[in-house]
C-alpha cells in the first residue's frame, strides 16, 4: 500500500472551519496512523468515510461550489483519495464544480406537472430578471406547481411553490429570497376530518413541539412496544400484512423477522426518506405535518429488530423537512426518547439525518447505503439482500417513510384490527398524490379498495369538468392509464391484475388539451438524467430510449423505432442491474400501447 | 488473491447448465463452470485478476426462476440451479448490449475476442441512428506525457482501469468514476492531468483495458502512423531485471523494437501487475 497523495490547493478559512466542525463529531482532526489507508469495497474506514457527504453539504454551502481546496482539505482529514471523492461529488446534482456567478442558485422544476403549469415561461422569467437557474426533476411540490428550490450560499435553502396551480412569478420568487421565511408547503384537503390514521395530526398539531405531539397520542405507541417486547412487535405487523409503501409492496413483518433472526451485529434500521419519484409528495407531507411520528416509529422498528442505529436518508431538496425532523430529533433526545435507556429502559437508540444532494437512485435501497457511507449512489447486485448485507455490509431493515408510520396505528390499534381496514392482502391506508388537472391537488389518505375514479372525485374531480385523456399512475416508473381504469380497485392484487402499479401513490391527471407526447418524452429525460451510469444496459438504453421519444415529438421517427423500443425495454429489464432500469420504460411502452404518442393537434 | 482458502473443505453442488448436469464447487461463479464446461461467455468489466463490478452485462445467462437475467461473472452457482447460457432471451440481451455500447463507443480497437463476440452476436447499431445525429463519447484523446494516452471515446466505462489502479492492485487510487449516467466518465480529482494526479506510471490500467482506451504512447502513435501491425509482432517472456521481486514480463516487439509490455494476469507474482519500471523501464534502455 502506498500513501495516498493530495493536491496542493488549499482550503478558505471558512471551508477549514466548516469541516473541522464536522469532524468534532467523531474526535480531532487528524489521521490516526492505522487509519491512513482507506480502502473501499469490503473493507471500509466507516466513521471517516461516512462523513463524506456531510462535508461535501458544508463545503457546497460555505462556497457555493466544492473548490478544489475544499475538496483536498476533506480529504486529507477524512483520509480519501481526491479522485474518489471527486467522483462521489459530481455524482450528485446538488454540488457545483465550478466557481459559482452567483450566491443562489435557483432550480426550476421543469418536470412531468410542472411543465403543465408555465415552468418553462417562469425559466425565462427568471432568467430575464438575471438570476442564475437550473431546470429541476420534480421537486416533490407537484400539488401546487410550478415548484422551486432555492439554493443559497452560507444561508439556508428555500423553497417557493404557487399559491394556486400556474402562478409562480420571478417576483413571487424575489419575495420569498428577500423575507427568507421557510413557508410549508403541505397542502392536506382532508386536514381534520375524522377516519384519518397517517394524516390524523397532519395540519392539526404544531410539527415543532414534543408537548403537543404527545397530546395527541404521540409516543404511546413506542410505550405499548416497549413493555410487549420486540417479538411481539414484528408479531404485531406481520398480523398487520402491512406491506412496503416504497414501490415494491414487501411484507414489512417478513423484513423485520429476517433481520432480528441474524446473528451479524450491529444491525441497521434505514428510513428511506429519498422520495425522488415524479409526482411523489406524501413522505414530505408527512415530515413536515408531524415529524415526531416518523422519529417514533423508526425508534419502535430499530426496538423489534435489534439495532442501536437509526439512519434518516432525506432527499436533499427538502429544506423544510430537514429543519422539522432535526428539531424532532433534538427534542425526543432532551425527553429520553432517544439515546440511552429510553424512557427509563435498556434500550438504546439514536438517529442519525442524512441529506440526499440531488440524486434519485439513491432511493434505491442499496444505492442509499452507499451514498451514507461515503460512496457514489451505485446500487450493488443483490444478492446478496440488506437483511443480511445492508449499510456497512451489516443486516439492516430499510423502510419507506410512509411504511413505517404504519407501524404507529398498528401498534395502537393491534395488528388484526388494523388488517380489518381495506382488502385481502392490502391492508390499512394508502396515501394518495393527486397532482395534475385535478381541482384540489394535494395529500389524501384512502383505505385500500377505494377505485381511481373515487380517488379523483374525492379531489374534485377534473378542472373545468374536462375529459380526461390520460393518468400517470404511481409514478414515472409506473404507467399511464385512461379512463377506461377509472374503476379500477386500488389494491395491490387488482393493479397487478391490470398489469399497472401503485407505485409511490401517484395519481396525476392530464386532460384532452394536454401535450402527451411531450409529457412521454420528459418522463424518458427523467430516466436518462437519473440513471446512475453503472451497467450499460441502463446507462445507453434510457439514452437511446428519451432519443426515439425526441423524434416522435418532432414527428420524425424512424420507421423501426417502436421496435427499438420495445426491444430496449426488454433487454432494460433483463439485464439492468436495478430498479431503475427495469422500470425505465415502463411509462413509455404503456403511453405507446394506448396511442398517446400520436398527435391529435 | 491467490491464497489458499483455509476452513472447512467446500461442498460440492450440482446444477444443470445448457441441458447438461455438471458438479461444482461451493463459491464457484456461474461464469467459472462455463469456463469449465468451455461455454464461451463474453465478458467485459470481469477479469480473474480483479474484483467482479458485473456492470458491464454481457455476461448475462437465464436462470430458471429468477424474474431478470443474471449475471454469470459474480452470481455463485447454487445447488439445483437450471442455468442456460444460448437461449434466445440471452442472445437477444447480450447483442443488445453489445449494440449499445458500440452506438456510443469507439470499438474499433478492442482486443480480439471482443471483436469476435461482436461479430458472433452479429452486432449492428445502425438503426439507433448515425453517430452524427446521437448522443456518444467522442472527444480528444488525453495525451499528456510521453508514456501513454487515455483516448476516451473508445471507454465503455468497464472500471478495470480504476480496480486496477485501486484496491485490486495498486492501491494509488489516481482514477475514479466521475460523473452520472451517460456522462459517467474515468477521471483524476477535478480532471488534472496524469502527472499532477497520484498516478505512478505502474501501467496496470492500460494492462486491464478492453478497447484500447488505454494504450503506450507508443502504440497510439504507431496506428496514428498506420505502422501498428500486431501480426507481425513477437512476444518474449522475461523476468524483469530492475529489482529481485521476479515480476514476468512479455516483451511484445515489432520491427526489433519493444512496442509494449505486459505481464500475464495469471502469474503468481505480478497477477498481471507490474510497476513503472518493468512497464516502461524499457524506454529507457532502446533510446
Ligand atoms: C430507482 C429507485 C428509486 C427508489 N426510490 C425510493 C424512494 O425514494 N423512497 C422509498 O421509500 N423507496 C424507494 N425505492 C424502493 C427502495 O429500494 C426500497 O424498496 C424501499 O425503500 C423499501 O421500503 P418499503 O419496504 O417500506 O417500501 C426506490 C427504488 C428504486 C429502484
Ligand atoms: S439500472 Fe441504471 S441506475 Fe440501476 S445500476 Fe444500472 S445504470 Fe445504475
Ligand atoms: S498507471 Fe498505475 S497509478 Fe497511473 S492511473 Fe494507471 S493504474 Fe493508476
Ligand atoms: S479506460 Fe479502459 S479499462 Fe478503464 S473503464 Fe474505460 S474501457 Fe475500461
Ligand atoms: S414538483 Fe414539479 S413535477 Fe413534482
Ligand atoms: S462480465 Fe459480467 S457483467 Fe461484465
Amino acid at each position: 500500500m502506498s500513501d495516498l497523495k493530495f493536491g496542493t490547493e488549499e482550503p478558505t478559512a471558512e471551508e477549514k472551519t466548516a469541516i473541522d466542525e464536522l469532524l468534532s463529531e467523531i474526535g480531532p482532526a487528524e489521521i490516526k496512523l492505522d487509519e491512513r489507508f482507506v480502502v473501499s469495497g469490503r473493507t471500509r474506514v466507516k466513521d471517516r468515510r461516512r462523513l463524506l457527504l456531510p462535508a461535501l453539504h458544508e463545503l457546497q454551502n460555505t462556497s457555493g461550489w466544492i473548490s478544489p481546496g475544499g475538496l483536498n482539505y476533506a480529504c486529507k482529514v477524512l483520509g480519501i483519495p481526491p479522485a474518489e471523492a471527486y467522483g462521489v461529488a459530481t455524482f450528485y446534482h446538488l454540488f457545483s464544480h465550478e466557481s459559482p456567478e452567483a450566491k443562489d442558485l435557483i432550480h426550476v422544476c421543469d418536470d412531468v406537472a410542472c411543465r403543465l403549469f408555465g415552468a418553462e415561461t417562469l425559466i425565462e422569467d427568471l432568467k430575464d430578471s438575471g438570476h442564475k437557474v437550473k431546470p429541476s426533476p420534480c421537486l416533490g411540490q407537484c400539488e401546487r406547481a410550478p415548484s422551486v428550490l432555492i439554493q443559497r450560499t452560507n444561508k439556508k435553502d428555500l423553497t417557493a411553490v404557487a399559491e394556486s396551480n400556474n402562478s409562480l412569478t420571478a417576483v413571487n420568487i424575489e419575495q420569498v429570497l428577500t423575507s427568507e421565511t421557510l413557508t410549508p408547503q403541505m397542502t392536506v384537503p382532508q386536514k381534520g376530518s375524522e377516519g384519518l390514521s397517517l394524516l390524523s395530526r397532519v395540519g392539526v398539531v404544531d410539527p415543532e413541539s414534543i408537548e403537543g405531539y404527545m397530546k395527541f397520542n404521540g409516543y404511546d405507541a413506542l410505550k405499548k412496544a416497549l413493555t410487549i417486547g420486540p417479538d411481539k412487535v414484528i408479531e404485531e405487523v406481520t398480523t398487520s400484512k402491512l406491506s412496503g409503501r416504497g414501490g415494491a409492496a414487501f411484507p414489512t413483518g417478513v423484513k423485520w423477522r429476517a433481520v432480528a433472526d441474524q446473528v451479524g451485529r450491529p444491525r441497521h434500521l434505514v428510513c428511506n426518506a429519498d422520495e425522488s419519484e415524479p409526482g411523489t409528495f406524501k413522505d414530505r407531507t408527512i415530515m413536515e405535518g408531524d415529524p415526531f411520528a416518523l422519529i417514533e416509529a423508526m425508534t419502535i422498528a430499530g426496538f423489534s429488530i435489534g439495532a442501536e442505529q437509526g439512519w434518516l436518508y432525506l432527499r436533499g431538496e427538502y429544506p423544510v423537512a430537514a429543519e422539522r425532523l432535526e428539531n424532532a430529533i433534538t427534542e425526543s433526545r432532551k425527553n429520553g426518547f432517544l439515546g440511552e435507556n429510553i424512557a427509563g429502559t435498556e434500550f438504546n437508540f439514536d438517529i442519525h439525518l442524512y441529506k440526499g444532494a440531488g440524486a434519485y437512485i439513491c432511493g434505491e435501497e442499496t444505492a442509499l447505503f452507499n451514498s451514507i457511507e461515503g460512496f457514489r449512489g451505485e446500487p450493488r447486485n443483490k444478492p446478496p439482500f440488506p437483511t443480511t448485507h445492508g449499510l456497512f455490509g451489516e443486516p439492516t431493515a430499510i423502510n419507506n417513510v410512509e411504511t413505517l408510520v404504519n407501524v404507529l396505528s398498528i401498534l395502537t390499534l393491534g395488528g388484526d384490527k388494523y388488517a380489518m381496514q381495506g382488502t385481502g392482502n392490502s391492508t390499512g391506508t394508502r396515501l394518495f398524490c393527486l397532482s395534475g388537472r385535478v381541482v384540489n391537488p394535494g395529500v389524501y389518505e384512502h383505505p385500500f379498495g377505494i377505485t381511481l375514479r373515487e380517488v379523483i372525485e374525492t379531489a374534485g374531480g377534473v378542472v373545468n369538468s374536462k375529459k380526461i385523456k390520460a393518468i400517470l399512475l404511481g409514478g414515472a416508473a409506473g404507467s399511464f392509464v385512461t379512463s377506461n381504469y377509472l374503476d379500477l380497485p386500488m389494491t395491490l392484487e387488482d393493479t397487478r391484475e391490470a398489469g399497472v402499479s401503485l407505485g409511490s401513490g401517484v395519481v396525476m391527471v392530464f386532460d384532452e388539451s394536454d401535450d402527451l407526447p411531450d409529457t412521454v418524452r420528459r418522463i424518458a429525460q427523467f430516466f436518462r438524467d437519473e440513471s446512475c451510469g453503472q451497467c450499460v444496459p441502463c446507462r445507453v438504453g434510457t439514452v437511446r430510449q428519451e432519443e426515439v421519444l425526441a423524434r416522435f415529438t418532432r414527428n420524425a421517427p424512424f420507421d423501426t423505432d417502436e421496435e427499438l423500443l420495445e426491444d430496449l425495454s426488454v433487454v432494460m429489464k433483463d439485464a439492468s442491474i436495478c430498479g431503475l432500469g427495469h422500470t425505465a420504460s415502463g411509462a413509455v411502452l404503456s403511453a405507446i400501447n394506448l396511442g398517446l404518442l400520436e398527435r391529435t393537434r | 488473491m491467490n491464497e489458499i482458502p483455509v476452513g472447512a473443505p467446500r461442498s460440492q453442488i450440482e446444477v444443470q447448465i445448457d441441458g447438461k448436469q455438471v458438479k461444482a464447487v461451493e463459491g464457484a461463479t456461474i461464469l467459472n463452470i462455463c469456463q469449465k464446461e468451455g461455454i464461451d461467455t463474453p465478458t467485459l468489466c470481469w477479469a480473474e485478476n480483479l474484483t467482479p463490478v458485473n456492470v458491464c452485462r454481457v455476461c448475462v445467462v437465464e436462470v430458471e426462476g429468477s424474474r431478470t437475467l443474471v449475471p454469470s461473472c459474480s452470481r455463485p452457482a447454487e445447488d439445483g440451479m437450471v442455468i442456460s447460457t444460448d437461449s434466445d432471451r440471452v442472445r437477444k440481451s447480450r447483442k443488445l448490449v453489445f449494440e449499445l455500447l458500440d452506438s456510443s463507443v469507439d470499438m474499433d480497437r478492442s482486443t480480439t475476442e471482443v471483436k469476435e463476440w461482436m461479430e458472433h452476436y452479429e452486432v449492428d447499431s445502425s438503426r439507433m441512428g448515425s453517430k452524427n445525429e446521437i448522443a456518444t463519447v467522442a472527444q480528444p484523446p488525453k495525451i499528456q506525457d510521453s508514456l501513454y494516452v487515455r483516448d476516451y471515446e473508445r471507454c465503455i466505462l468497464c472500471y478495470k482501469c480504476v480496480e486496477a489502479c485501486g484496491e485490486d492492485a495498486q492501491y494509488t487510487f489516481a482514477i475514479a468514476t466521475a460523473g452520472r449516467g451517460f456522462d459517467a466518465h474515468i477521471s483524476t480529482e477535478f480532471d488534472v492531468s496524469l502527472p499532477d494526479s497520484a498516478c505512478v506510471y505502474c501501467g496496470n490500467c492500460i494492462g486491464v483495458c478492453p478497447t484500447g482506451a488505454l494504450v503506450f504512447k507508443t502504440e497510439h502513435d504507431m496506428r496514428e502512423e498506420g505502422t501498428w501491425d500486431e501480426e507481425t509482432q513477437e512476444v518474449t517472456t522475461t523476468v524483469c531485471s530492475f529489482c529481485g521481486v521476479g515480476c514476468n514480463l512479455e516483451l511484445h516487439v515489432q520491427d526489433e523494437k519493444i512496442v509494449k509490455v505486459t505481464s500475464p494476469a495469471d502469474h503468481s507474482v505480478t497477477s498481471g501487475h507490474l510497476c513503472i519500471k518493468g512497464r516502461f523501464g524499457w524506454q529507457h534502455v532502446q533510446s
